[in-house]
């Protein structure tokens, strides 16, 4: 079986702005992603280390401010049915599978080395960032917020300016 | 009027939206081609700008339409999240993300998508991503200063910029559609070829047009708010309005009339001062938003509108008869005449007629009773309940 084609990217870009419109107007707030990873770690550590998390400034803000469990948040809601949506998805377009996607030039202890630091990296930004791509920079977008836009230049700028360096790891000749 | 969260959809029920609005997403991001990190990364090597378009196309969909809502009076715009600005954490954070972008091969969402159809590599990315915020979470007390500087609140770009939103809206569509433009020029000199699925077809044409022709109302016609308030300016000394006499209000008040409700449109101090019992403080700006339409839209109680003088209640009543609402009366002359006439009420003669009379015998017994009145309700006041922005973001 072949695996169905990719949607047009304008027509599933205004999908997906109708759905950030309608997620604004219904919630008040847009879409997001990171902030799961955030409940998570909270979540993780003051469950394991609850003496830590009372001690630590970050744990202990962010516990104050969410009085209920960490994980009873509005974008771990949403990044639970973000993993059931991309897998009906695949589903119905014949894209499930387990593999590693990487270039033939590029080992798998590479990939996995790089996939590895590549979300740390992303995790430490989204939260001096406020949001990841998602959160701050789409959503942020939407509302024309000052900080999302400079956070939305900054994440495409810096790829560009060090796309160069990690060429290796998705070009190589012949192909990509 | 919008958001719904939290006094039309409770805050249980907005979990089971978030896990609808996920699927939609998850669902949106996979039909893209989020769910693989080659299809990403082409953005910054040239060869495939689907993200680009996929992510600025949504990014102006979704601002014209807040835009839009927000002029028809359909959205509350001061109520919904805008994520707050500190500027260097935004920038050095971007930063970094930029850099795992290029070597991790995903952002956050895109990589739970494609962990959720198998890629072995983007769940290790997921993975990373908890490591991440959690040298954040070990390391802040290094990263605080930096978290927090440059704090400029919530504002929005047009504000920095000083433009007018819809204006502001427009330069960004005209930037992305140059983009698209170029990026596809890009793109063919980098893959020698066309992609025959980005011809323009009549169906995107058609929403653009659309798109475009109400980006063009938004900008050249006022702002419903900004219209109605200068309309009020001038309209107000030839409009027949409901008068609710001095005597009239007195006596409602007196009465305890459960369905008198006063919206006192002066300044919050003057209104801390000094205040009429079951009322409300409000500004004529106020009155488009959210918490107004909640009192203003209860069925059996009658409004009437105070202020300093008739003027400021006139055009008050102007706006919210023009924003459909009926049940409403303003003050005859103002406080400034209720005060006089009632609450500092002296006889101006022996009076003669028998109407005139009465209404000295009601005035003295109002003089004595609603300085008490008074009192007690500013005691027992709560302590007026705003709505408050939504708390969002990451």
């Amino acid at each position: 079986m072949n695996e169905t084609k990719y949607m047009n990217p304008y027509l599933a870009g205004f999908f997906l702005g109708l759905l950030l419109l309608v997620t604004i107007f219904i919630t008040g707030r847009g879409l997001g992603a990171s902030g799961a990873t955030k409940s998570g770690v909270v979540a993780a550590v003051s469950s394991v280390a609850p003496a830590h998390a009372a001690d630590s400034k970050f744990y202990s803000e962010y516990l104050k401010e969410h009085d209920d469990s960490p994980l009873k948040n509005w974008l771990v809601f949403e990044v639970i049915g973000v993993i059931m949506g991309a897998f009906i998805s695949g589903l119905v377009s014949n894209r499930l599978s387990l593999t590693l996607e990487k270039i033939p030039t590029v080992s798998s202890k590479t990939r996995i080395i790089t996939a590895l630091i590549g979300g740390a990296l992303f995790g430490l930004g989204s939260q001096l960032g406020r949001g990841c791509t998602s959160g701050s920079a789409l959503s942020g977008m939407a509302v024309l917020s000052t900080g999302g836009i400079i956070t939305m230049m900054a994440i495409f700028g810096g790829a560009y300016a060090f796309a160069w360096f990690f060429r290796k790891l998705w070009l190589y000749p012949g192909g990509k | 009027m919008g958001p719904l969260v939290p006094d039309l959809i409770g805050n249980e029920l907005n979990f089971v939206v978030a896990i609808l609005i996920g699927i939609a997403f998850g669902f949106i991001l996979e039909q893209a081609g989020f769910s693989t990190s080659k299809k990403l990364v082409g953005l910054f090597y040239g060869y495939d700008f689907t993200v680009l378009r996929v992510f600025f196309t949504a990014g102006i969909t979704a601002m014209i339409g807040v835009v839009a809502l927000g002029h028809f009076g359909l959205l509350d715009l001061s109520l919904i999240y805008v994520n707050p600005t500190f500027l260097w954490s935004a920038l050095v954070g971007g930063l970094i993300m930029g850099l795992g972008f290029v070597i991790g091969g995903f952002c956050p969402g895109t990589s739970v998508c494609a962990a959720a159809i198998g890629k072995i590599d983007a769940m290790i990315f997921v993975v990373g991503g908890f490591l991440g915020v959690f040298i954040f979470a070990e390391g802040y007390p290094w990263f605080e200063t930096l978290y927090k500087a440059e704090d400029w609140g919530n504002v929005t770009l047009f504000d920095t910029l000083g433009t007018s939103q819809g204006i502001f809206a427009f330069g960004m569509t005209f930037m992305a559609v140059g983009a698209f433009w170029f990026t596809t020029w890009v793109e063919k000199k980098v893959n020698g070829k066309e992609n025959p699925e980005l011809q323009p077809k009549k169906l995107y044409l058609g929403l653009g047009l659309t798109l475009f022709v109400l980006g063009i109302a938004t900008i050249f016609m006022p702002e419903r708010r900004t219209e109605l308030l200068a309309d009020a300016a001038t309209a107000v000394s030839n409009q027949k309005m409901d008068v609710t006499t001095i005597d009239e209000l007195a006596f409602r008040l007196l009465d305890k009339d459960p369905k008198l409700q006063i919206v006192d449109l002066r300044n919050a101090t003057e209104f801390q001062k000094f205040s009429l019992p079951n009322s409300t403080n409000m500004t004529l700006e106020e009155l488009f938003g959210k918490d107004a339409s909640k009192i203003l839209s209860i069925k059996n109680k009658h409004i009437v509108f105070v202020a300093d003088n008739e003027v400021d209640e006139k055009k008050a009543a102007y706006i919210v008869e023009e924003l459909g609402y009926r049940n409403f009366s303003i003050l005859e002359g103002g406080l400034s005449f209720f005060k006089k006439e009632i609450l500092e009420y002296k006889p101006a003669g022996e009076p003669k007629t028998r109407q005139e009379i009465d209404t000295h015998k009601f005035r003295q017994r109002a003089v004595k009773e609603l300085p008490a009145l008074i009192q007690n309700a500013k005691k027992g006041a709560a302590p007026k309940k705003k709505s408050t922005r939504v708390i969002g973001g990451c």
